[in-house]
Formats: C-alpha cells, structure tokens, sequence
C-alpha cells in the first residue's frame, strides 16, 4: 500500500526527497545530539557515575535480576498459555453454563489494570489470611490472568476464523468434540495466530516490569536500587540505559526467535491467512 | 462499601487524575502517533527509517522504564523542571503513540488501493492524498483497535501511581495510611476500572455503527 501512496519521483521530486531527507536526519541529529550533551553536561557519562556497575558484583546481581525477570516471564507465559486454552475451549463450549462464565471471566480480566491485580495478590491477600504469597507469585498471577484472558480472546479468533469444514471433517470421521478442538482445530489455530501469540509474549516479558511496584526483585527494582547509590553520585540514569538496553534486547530476542518459529512452522504448510487488521484489533 | 463512602476524597482526587492523564495523553499520542504513521508512509527513506526506529525502540521497552527515565531521571538533566504528573503525560503519550502509530498503519492498509491511485491520477500530492483521501478513510477502519489502544492507556495510566502520581492505583497506599483494609479498595479500584472499560467500549460501539464503512 504504502507504494502507491506517491508516484514514482522525477528529477525534482528526487532532488527534493533528498533535501527533505538530509532535513530529517539533520533533525534528528539534532535531537539525539541535544540528548547525549544534556547527558555529558550534567554528568551521566562521568566514570563516577559508572564505576559501580564495574564491580563483579554488582554485575552478578543485575545477572541474578535479569534471571528473576526471566523466570517470571516463562513462568507467567507457560501457565497463560494453558490458561488461554482453557478459556477459549470454555467461550467454545456449547454448555451455556461452562461458556458464560468462560465469556465473564475473560472479559473481566482485561478490563482490570494489571497493576492492580498484582497489587490485590500482594497487598489484598495476605491480610485475609492468604499465607505464602511472595512478590514472585504476585507478580505470576497477575501476568496469567490477565494475559491468559487476552490469549483466550486469541485462540477463539483463529479457531473461529478456520473454514468450517475442518470441524465438519473432524465430526463426519466420528471424532467427539473434544478431539476435534485438540487434534484439529487448536494446531491450526495456533498456526495461524502465531505473529499475535508471540506479540503477546513480548507483552508478558515487558509487563514483568511491573513486579518493580510490588518490589519483586527483577532489572527495574535492581535499577533504581543501584541508582539511589549516593556515594557513586546517584547513577539513575545509567542504570536506567542498562536497564533499557537490556529490555530491548531480551524482547528483540524473542522477537528474533519468533520470526525463525514461524518460519519454521510455515514451511510447507497451508496456513489460514489472517489479515492484519483483525491481527491489530485483538492486540490493541 | 464503607471503604468507598468514607474515603470518598481519595477516590475521586484519585479517579480525576487518571482521566487527566488519560485524557491528556491520548490527546497527544493520537496527534503525535498519526505524525508517526504518516512518516512512516512516507516517500523518503530516512524519515521511513526515523519511524521504524522510534516504534520498534520504545515498543520493546515496558512503560515502567519509561515513567522510570521521566519521573526518575529527566530531573536529574537539569533541565525545565516538570512535575510528575506532566511526567507521566509525557511518558504515556510517547509510549501510547507507537501503538496508535501502529493502528493508523493497519488501517491506511485497509484502504482499497484505488483510493490512492485515483487520488494520484488527479494530481495530488503525497501529503494530500494522504491527509484529503487515505487517512479519513483510514480512520473508519481503525475505531476498534483504536479503541483497544486508549483502553490500555486507560489502565496504564495505574503505572504512573508507582512514580508519586496521586491517581487511582496510589488510592491503596493512601487508604492503608488510613488504616483501611486493602483488600476493600483494590477490589473497588478494579471495578471502577472494569465501568470506565465498560464505558469505552460502548462508545466504541456507537462510533463503530455510525461510522461504518459502506463499500
């Protein structure tokens, strides 16, 4: 589409493309320079302000956070996918009594801000006499069911979006329903919602952030932890760039892996297009 | 329900922040996320460029971070000093426009491709065909995952509360100061959030019926 928004450029239009370009880059020169000397002047790149993060120490700790985000997140997303199944299986039923409270629960769950889940596991809890709850299991539960109900919306979609002679097959060769949905509609649903599942996961990854409210050890609480250091001059902004970088890493990572698996499940099979509008809606 | 009638002050001090920066943010990032999506159409390679790197940049880092850098960091630049809660209008717009960004794109695709042929055939330019032809179209066809952008704005709006903004997700600490159970006023907090959703999506609704794309 977006080729056929402009013509194909003559010679002025290429002259002016190219103004306008070295115009834009020039701008955000600008820009990313006005940053990095604001950072020089007031002294983030100062060897003070990074020493601390020199100390081998330091360095296995940020290590060890990076290890409890990650746990979080694999912890989190393995049990919201099997929870999306579930629900999804559940909104599919034909048992008024199973679908209802399937179609209840997810829509409740995506109307409530996550943070306010983990805060009502880990400041709601444990008042009422609920024992054992750590940040850690907070900062879980609140991941699951927030992004089981949202993968539940998903998995319905791609099943509902598979022609309908899939299940007719499935039922025709004598298959109950349940085989139908694990044994034939469910890989093909996964297939073909896979660019959303795996957005979904970066959602995951990204909202482990989160645990840095309700004080779960992960890179954000390590961050601002190293940050109010004051005899290192408070390195706020240091460990905030490591902080970024690392996230942005961590989820181009996944996102790396998610274009090879997909790839890779494509590769000789029929996949049901879904376009991209419908993929955009549920992600929103 | 005690927990709310007594508390009242909290709730709506609370509440009234949260649409501000709802309000405020989703202002900006609908203006600053369409500026996005129109750079990243566009016909010259390095603002193409420009824009990819902004969306993928900072849809890769968790809001958290970037409240984090303008509540916690900017003021450490020395620079126009601003206080939290512009910061989080700040953070939330930039971070909502990439996926608003992301919206408006979906739906200039959604756009028949003749619209812009025929727009071109008559001599407009790229900004006109864009601004005149494509995007009213665009702007149809994007309402519901508009919508579920300003909805996750919504409730993103609780992670400004973990950086001294007094909004809806700061009523817990503050009712606990109160000696109140906690318990009571997250489970009220929530079901605020699950109306003012419940509100969003019927208004969704609405604009989606009334401005159906007849083709």
């Amino acid at each position: 589409m977006s080729s056929v928004l402009f013509d194909a450029p003559g010679p002025k239009a290429r002259a002016r493309y190219r103004i306008l370009g070295v115009v834009t880059a020039l701008v955000i020169i600008a820009i990313v320079g006005f940053i990095v000397l604001r950072f020089a002047q007031s002294g983030q790149f100062d060897a003070k302000k990074w020493q601390l993060f020199t100390f081998p120490l330091v360095q296995q700790t940020i290590i060890q956070s990076v290890g409890a985000t990650l746990s979080a997140f694999a912890t989190a997303a393995v049990l919201s996918l099997v929870l999306g199944v579930f629900l999804a299986f559940g909104r599919l039923s034909d048992r008024k009594w199973i679908s209802l409270p399937c179609y209840g629960f997810t829509e409740l769950f995506r109307a409530i801000p996550l943070l306010i889940l983990m805060m009502i596991f880990y400041y709601g809890l444990p008042p009422l006499g609920v024992q054992g709850i750590t940040p850690f299991t907070a900062v879980v539960a609140g991941l699951v069911l927030y992004n089981g109900s949202v993968l539940a919306e998903v998995f319905r979609a791609g099943i509902e979006s598979l022609p309908r002679g899939q299940s007719e097959a499935g039922y025709a060769i004598g298959l109950p329903k349940s085989a139908v949905m694990t044994n034939i509609l469910l890989p093909q649903a996964v297939r073909s919602m896979l660019p959303v599942i795996i957005s979904q996961l970066v959602v995951i990854l990204k909202d482990t952030a989160l645990g840095f409210i309700v004080t779960y050890n992960e890179i954000l609480f390590q961050a601002k932890y190293f940050g109010s250091q004051a005899q290192y001059g408070s390195p706020i902004i240091p460990s905030a760039i490591i902080a970024g970088v690392l996230y942005v890493g961590m989820c181009l990572i996944l996102a790396g892996i998610a274009k090879w698996l997909e790839g890779r499940m494509r590769r000789n099979v029929k996949v049901v297009k879904v376009t991209k509008s419908e993929i955009v809606a549920i992600e929103g | 329900m005690n927990t709310l009638l007594n508390n009242s002050d909290l709730f709506i001090t609370g509440f009234r922040n949260t649409l501000i920066l709802f309000f405020f943010a989703g202002i900006f990032a609908l203006i600053l996320g369409t500026i996005v999506a129109t750079l990243r159409v566009s016909p010259i390679p390095a603002m193409r460029a420009a824009a990819t790197l902004y969306i993928n940049v900072v849809r890769n880092t968790p809001l958290t971070l970037v409240l984090f850098f303008f509540a916690l960091g900017y003021p450490k630049l020395g620079l126009v000093e601003i206080d939290f809660m512009t910061a989080a209008t700040v953070g939330l717009s930039l971070y909502t426009a990439t996926y608003v960004a992301e919206a408006v794109r979906s739906g200039i695709n959604t756009v028949p491709v003749g619209q812009a042929e025929a727009a071109r055939a008559i001599g407009l330019p790229f900004t006109q065909t864009l601004t005149l032809v494509i995007l009213p179209q665009a702007f149809r066809a994007v309402i519901p995952p508009m919508f579920s952008v300003f909805i996750a704005l919504l409730k993103n709006t609780t992670v400004a509360a973990g950086f001294s903004v007094a909004e809806a997700g700061a009523i817990r600490s503050n009712l606990s100061e109160r000696g109140e159970p906690a318990m009571a006023g997250l489970l009220w907090v929530a079901l605020i959030f699950v109306l003012l959703v419940f509100i969003l999506s019927f208004v969704q609704r609405k604009l989606e019926k009334k401005w159906k794309v007849a083709r």
